[in-house]
């Protein structure tokens, strides 16, 4: 007589077996070398950096945001040209812990080089110190690990830079008689916006910002939905406000959205840092004629580009070393450990179809 | 069921399943009907089924660096077992833990010593399990209600320590903590430690009285409080530790970090909730054992590192540790409504049997073709 036990063992067993069978060995990664909407073809697994071909990965802030989306394309161009693969990998969603594990694994597969927006400056450190240990060259974009936790920092521009002609376009927005502005940035963590926010604040300590009012500072989190609700907010809250700056992407677009639904177009305008193919109905309506960016298609191609000088030995990263980033031109590295990419462009109705992006 | 009153065995097979239904012996076999050795199966499968996947799963330094990825969940999971074996919840942990590392930041930030900082942490830890304890056991507010409360209001602490500020250039002696190896070996400190209280708690739970009490507790809380055990007292007693071990969780993260925001470790407590009952715990209360808290903990650890290594994206990896979960609830049921006291390979079985496989199958190959979906540029 079978026992009943027995049932489950085989049951358990047979599930199982069923389990092995189903995982026959696959291709371990996979890497897309074509921009979104093509079919990945399934290559090699990676090896190690010192011989074979090299493998990066650029890690966003979050998956799903449309700006990192856009680095990532850059990042592929650059590959190809490179004769490369990049991964594109990140967190679900900007958490600092979950970006720790996944570059964890990364260390632990040993990839070729790594290019990180962090999501926190701090926390990141020890995990860049390990990639480091490991051999593994860190460097971060758009959002930068402290220093100590990466090589350099690839600054999309420069800090000063994003925050003056952020003041300098809500001036433009209120007009001479200034008035009340808002600022509606990402999370309360992200260094970039930290930085940004704070010489902000310093540019209107200014005399000739004196007419600007800046009367709160809320945080969408990266979050369309949290955007929208905080940018709502700030309208209720502050009936006589003039302009919001939103300097992310998710930001701004959800504001601008805000402000066309409520029927506000033309009495509060909506400025920061966006892309030109979500902003482009805005800036033609008038809930943000004008606001600025640079090109994150060009942040994630230098990065590579500077990921591989380092991986191949090219560069050790100290200031003054210079490399070549294809299209781009020569970069140096500056003595405070970052690399610039350009100056800030405004977009308006007069350029904003000039770009596609 | 058979009522040994009335019964008359009429056959060999009625009357083995009598000696089966009153005999203290089990057979060799029946000892392995418990959950726990179910998890034991799957580490194993696990452990083959990766290394036979990546070359990196076996490897040891990549193992003791993601190990200490899973100690803060895994203290926090002890005292956890505890409380959700009495029938309770304790849904702030996670708060309690941020609240504390913001203090611990806020002091050290203003120039006080980390440890007096520390120290300083671990006590508001332990008040704030004491209030969890006290509207529990005394106010007798049901725990899941209290505890919903307290997650919101220390994380809301957490966010007035610290405000926008961060806490960073913690001394390499507190980060020794969370990033550091115990004497020249690759095992991390947090990973000893955990190992160290697991011990503990785990002969509170099995060797001593109190364990005994609340397996009791969670199994008929009345009729343990009428045989005159102090039940408020012992439930204010686990809530207190879960305090004090959430504060010490944040410590070993904050150390781990290097650094404390506010919003440290939010969203942790479900993960700790899920090691527990995919360890055996029963959510009702009254069954559960530390060894399958500690199997599951590990199991979890080492399937999202294998995962990881796959390159199997977080949602995903929270899909199969989802479905790990509900098997865990479903089976041992499943398995008793279709065997119940006999075992005969019905049509019914056979259906339930190839329904599993076929389920299996097919979210194996959506996990497979979700990674190539999550590697191409979205």
């Amino acid at each position: 007589m079978i026992r009943r036990s027995m049932f489950v063992v085989l049951a358990g067993l047979a599930l199982l077996g069923l389990l092995l069978g189903a995982c026959a060995p696959a291709a371990t990664t996979v890497a897309p070398t074509q921009p979104p909407a093509a079919t990945a073809a399934p290559t090699a697994a990676p090896t190690t950096a010192s011989m074979g071909p090299l493998t990066f990965v650029l890690v966003p802030k979050n998956l799903g945001n449309p700006y990192f989306d856009t680095a990532n394309k850059g990042a592929q161009d650059a590959a190809k040209e490179l004769g490369v693969t990049v991964t594109y990998q990140g967190p679900a969603t900007a958490d600092v812990t979950q970006q720790i594990t996944l570059l964890n694994s990364l260390i632990a597969q040993k990839v070729s080089g790594l290019a990180v927006s962090a999501d926190d400056s701090n926390a990141l450190v020890p995990v860049g110190q390990a990639a480091a240990a490991a051999g593994i060259p860190v460097v971060s974009f758009d959002s930068a690990i402290a220093a100590g936790g990466r090589v350099f920092h690839i600054n999309q521009a420069e800090a000063q830079g994003i925050a003056d002609v952020q003041i300098k376009m809500a001036l433009d927005l209120t007009g001479a008689d200034g008035g009340k502005i808002a600022i509606l940035s990402a999370t309360s963590s992200a260094p970039n916006q930290n930085d940004w926010i704070a010489r902000m604040k310093t540019d209107l300590a200014k005399p000739e910002n004196s007419k600007l009012q800046l009367v709160d500072t809320v945080y969408g989190n990266d979050d369309d939905t949290t955007s929208y609700t905080q940018a709502q907010g700030l309208i209720q809250k502050y009936p006589d406000l003039k302009v919001i700056i939103a300097p992310t992407t998710v930001g701004i677009a959800a504001s601008a959205r805000a402000v066309s639904d409520a029927k506000l177009i033309g009495k509060v305008f909506v400025t920061g840092l966006g892309t030109p193919n979500q902003m482009r109905d805005y800036v033609k309506s008038g809930a943000s004629p004008e606001f600025a960016l640079w090109n994150p298609s060009d942040l994630g191609y230098l990065s590579i580009y500077a990921l591989d000088a380092l991986a191949t030995g090219k560069i050790k990263g100290q200031p003054g070393d210079k490399f070549s980033a294809g299209k781009l031109g020569d970069y140096t590295v500056l003595p405070d450990n970052t690399v610039l990419l350009g100056q800030p462009t405004i977009f308006n109705k007069d350029n904003i179809d000039n770009f596609n992006f | 069921m058979i009522d040994p009153a009335t019964a008359t065995p009429t056959t060999e097979s009625q009357s083995s399943n009598l000696v089966n239904e009153f005999a203290p012996r089990r057979s060799f076999l029946a000892r392995f009907q418990r959950w726990e050795w179910m998890l034991v199966a799957l580490l194993f499968i696990v452990i083959v089924l990766n290394s036979g996947l990546s070359p990196y799963f076996l490897n040891a330094v990549n193992l003791s660096r993601t190990s200490s990825d899973f100690m803060e969940k895994g203290l926090m999971m002890l005292p956890m077992v505890f409380i959700i074996l009495t029938g309770n919840i304790d849904l702030s942990v996670a708060s309690n833990m941020g609240m504390s590392a913001s203090l611990m930041g806020l002091l050290f930030n203003n120039g006080i010593n980390i440890w007096a900082a520390a120290l300083a942490g671990l006590v508001l830890g332990t008040l704030g399990g004491l209030l969890n304890g006290f509207l529990v056991s005394r106010v007798k507010i049901p725990s899941l209600v209290v505890t919903l409360g307290t997650y919101a209001f220390f994380r809301g602490l957490a966010y007035g320590f610290l405000g926008d500020q961060a806490a960073t250039n913690y001394p390499a002696s507190f980060t020794y903590l969370g990033q550091g190896k115990l004497f020249g070996t690759l095992i991390p400190f947090s990973v000893g430690l955990f190992v160290v209280l697991a011990v503990v708690f785990g002969v509170v739970l099995h060797r001593t009285t109190y364990g005994r009490y609340l397996v009791a507790i969670g199994n008929n809380e009345n009729t343990t409080s009428y045989s005159g055990i102090q039940v408020a007292r012992i439930k204010l007693i686990n809530y207190t530790i879960s305090g004090f071990i959430s504060a010490l969780a944040g410590l070993i993260l904050a150390s781990r970090f290097g650094s404390t925001l506010p919003d440290i470790g939010t969203g942790l407590e479900l993960s700790v909730i899920t090691a527990a009952v995919l360890g055996g715990v029963d959510i009702n209360g009254g069954k559960g054992t530390m060894v399958g808290a500690v199997l599951s903990l590990t199991l979890i650890g080492l399937m999202s590192f294998g995962m990881g290594l796959l390159n199997i994206q977080g949602q995903v990896q929270g899909v199969i540790i989802g479905l790990l979960l509900i098997l865990s609830i479903l089976l041992p049921n499943l398995v008793r409504n279709i065997f119940g006291s006999k075992t005969r390979l019905t049509p019914q079985a056979i259906g339930m049997i190839v329904l599993f496989v076929i389920i299996f199958a097919v979210f194996f190959v959506f996990f497979f073709w979700s990674r190539t979906l999550a590697l191409r540029s979205l």
